[in-house]
């Protein structure tokens, strides 16, 4: 067993028992990044001297006695790259950024180090984080830990191939419209999308602003449970952040669903849904029921329409964030412009990968003069039905299950040429960020071809507890989530 | 037909202060076509009395008090900027 596979509550006791200290445990993450991220890719800058000196400095604390420990002390972590991070490197795998150094925390970045967890590395992601399957990294692609001809995902593939492969204890992505659930889902690992306004966006760079949500990536939904808390809260630097009583999620993983209702839309099990992913879907629901829930088919009428709705809004949103990429304040300049205009054309241009340019474009067209009411204001309609699909569900039931993808991990290399085919494979994760909805993706089986299967429990806003609840308790009584790669020591 | 013509990608490439290709303009022409018609499925809903959603909680008017704070040094602010000079960030001439 690896380090890494080890209760929460096991590594503090080894830690206060000396048995163990927080240097080792930085020192096997940097040891499995060095073994084995040549081949996975997931990780883009390691900050190896500035988190074992961090470790000594958690040591020494302990070996002094007396202070408490934070929630997550000595916890060897990997942050997406779209978090900001106090003067280590931070790049949004974009070769605009490629030598920005942040000069503050983001505030999840600083509650993490308040938590006493220790930053070790960043990761890679597709730039920008748009994209799903993080081929559209500026640097490099990551690899599917699993089968590495498989791509891991994205645009948090960096975070979740980083945990199928153990290197770290925790990580954290960002989910936009999928972007933690989906990769968690390719890689078989829990990855927790909370209700927009939970976690502060401060300090995560901008993609789409109303749907952008930081979440934890984890082996299981304890874990899932305790990054959370720690990163939870209200921040008068997020004026979208929720000003909400943070619940203890820890006591809501109770192992009971007794009573418990979920409705299973049939847009989203039936037609288009690959056999074997319905299969374990449907066996997860089977086995819930043994436990003492109870399942209804339910409608959400809106479902076909997600998908473009969320490509306009979410690039519309885009094509205004990303406009502060000039070359004039940070980031790469272009060499050479003979005039202001010019500066900002070719760096941005020179910058940013076809993807992003992409997106700018389409959401430049949809805000501009003439077309705004046909397509911008139209997906925000589109966008409110859809939340009323939800309402209308949840009138009746506790959370929503699904898959959380359509299919399995793809081929590297098998969706570039055609972005509408690849925008539709995430017609399972877009219409809860439309909502704003916290959703979770656990394991729940594994394909003929030995990839992992991810089910979606999607819950009412601010209701984390009950989505980690019926998560944990359904992990627990499949144990999918003990399967690693063959490879992955231990 | 197309949602939108080459020289309309050419124009919408300027508002974005992006610099394209011969080869990314069509591309991206051929592309956006394809998204757009995609997104013309949005027309077979009949929207005409649904209030639109810009964002889904409820958070409106967020006031605070307006007390000064430090801000971050100016040595800090710089260190990142491509080109400086007497403490301002540098950039081409905007006027001849």
């Amino acid at each position: 067993m690896s380090l890494f596979d080890k209760r929460l509550s096991e590594i503090h006791s080894a830690l206060r028992a000396k048995e163990l200290s927080v240097t080792d445990l930085v020192q096997a993450s940097i040891a499995s990044i060095k073994e084995h991220d040549d081949e996975i890719k997931s990780v883009l800058h390691a900050d190896e001297e500035g988190a074992l000196a961090h470790a000594r400095q958690l040591d020494e604390r302990l070996a002094k006695g007396g202070e408490e420990l934070g929630m997550l002390y000595g916890l060897p972590a990997g942050l997406k790259d779209n978090l900001i991070t106090k003067d280590v490197r931070t790049t949004c795998a974009s070769k605009f950024l490629a030598n920005f150094d942040p000069v503050h925390d983001g505030t999840v970045s600083k509650k993490v180090k308040d938590a006493d967890a220790v930053i070790v590395a960043k990761l890679n992601m597709d730039e920008f984080a748009m994209g799903g399957s993080n081929e559209n990294s500026g640097f490099y692609p990551t690899k599917n830990p699993w089968n590495t001809e498989y791509v891991p995902g994205g645009s948090s593939g960096g975070s979740a191939a980083a945990m199928a492969a153990r290197h770290f204890y925790f990580t954290l992505g960002s989910d936009t419209g999928g972007s933690i659930r989906q990769p968690a889902a390719f890689c078989g690992v829990v990855g927790l999308k909370p209700t927009y306004g939970r976690v502060s966006r401060f300090g995560l760079v901008a993609f789409a602003s109303s749907l952008d949500q930081i979440g934890p990536v984890t082996k299981n939904v304890e874990d899932s449970a305790y990054v959370l808390q720690a990163i939870a809260g209200h921040d008068p630097y997020d004026s979208t952040s929720a000003n909400v009583e943070v619940p203890d999620f820890l006591s809501a993983l109770t192992g009971d669903v007794k009573g418990l209702r979920i409705g299973v839309p049939k847009e989203l099990i039936g037609e288009g849904i690959d056999p074997e992913v319905r299969d374990a879907v449907l066996a997860a629901l089977k086995q819930l029921e043994s436990m003492g829930a109870t399942w209804s088919e339910v409608s959400m009428p809106h479902t076909e329409y997600a998908v473009p709705a969320y490509y306009l809004l979410s690039s519309s949103e885009a094509s205004s964030n990303l406009a502060r990429f000039d070359g004039v304040r940070y980031g790469v300049r272009a060499d050479n412009a003979s005039n202001l205009i010019e500066l900002y054309k070719e760096s941005r241009s020179q910058g940013f990968g076809p993807e992003v340019k992409r997106r700018i474009m389409l959401g430049t067209y949809a805000l501009s003069s003439g077309y705004y009411d046909a397509y911008y204001k139209k997906a925000q309609q589109v966008r409110t039905l859809i939340i009323q699909d939800y309402n209308s569900i949840f009138a009746d039931f506790d959370v929503i299950l699904h898959p959380t993808t359509p299919s399995t991990a793809f081929k590297i290399g098998e969706n570039v040429d055609d972005p509408v085919k690849m925008y539709l494979e995430d017609i399972c994760t877009v219409p809860v960020n439309l909502a704003g909805l916290p959703a979770i993706s656990v394991p729940c089986g594994f394909s003929g071809k030995g990839l992992p299967i991810g089910l979606q429990i999607i819950g009412k806003a601010f209701d984390e507890s009950t989505v980690l609840r019926v998560a944990h308790a359904y992990e627990q009584s499949v144990g999918f989530h003990t399967r690693k790669p063959e490879w992955v020591r231990g | 037909m197309s949602a939108i013509t080459r020289k309309e990608v050419e124009h919408v490439a300027n508002l974005a202060r992006l610099q394209l290709t011969e080869d990314e303009a069509e591309r991206y022409t051929k592309d956006l076509n394809a998204i757009l018609e995609f997104a013309a499925k949005l027309n077979e809903l009949d929207t005409f009395n649904v209030a639109p959603t810009s964002h889904a909680t409820d958070v409106k008017n967020v006031m605070r008090e307006d007390v000064n704070r430090p801000s971050l040094p100016r040595e800090e602010v710089l260190k990142n900027a491509p080109d400086h000079e007497e403490g301002q960030f540098k950039v081409p001439a905007v006027f001849e």
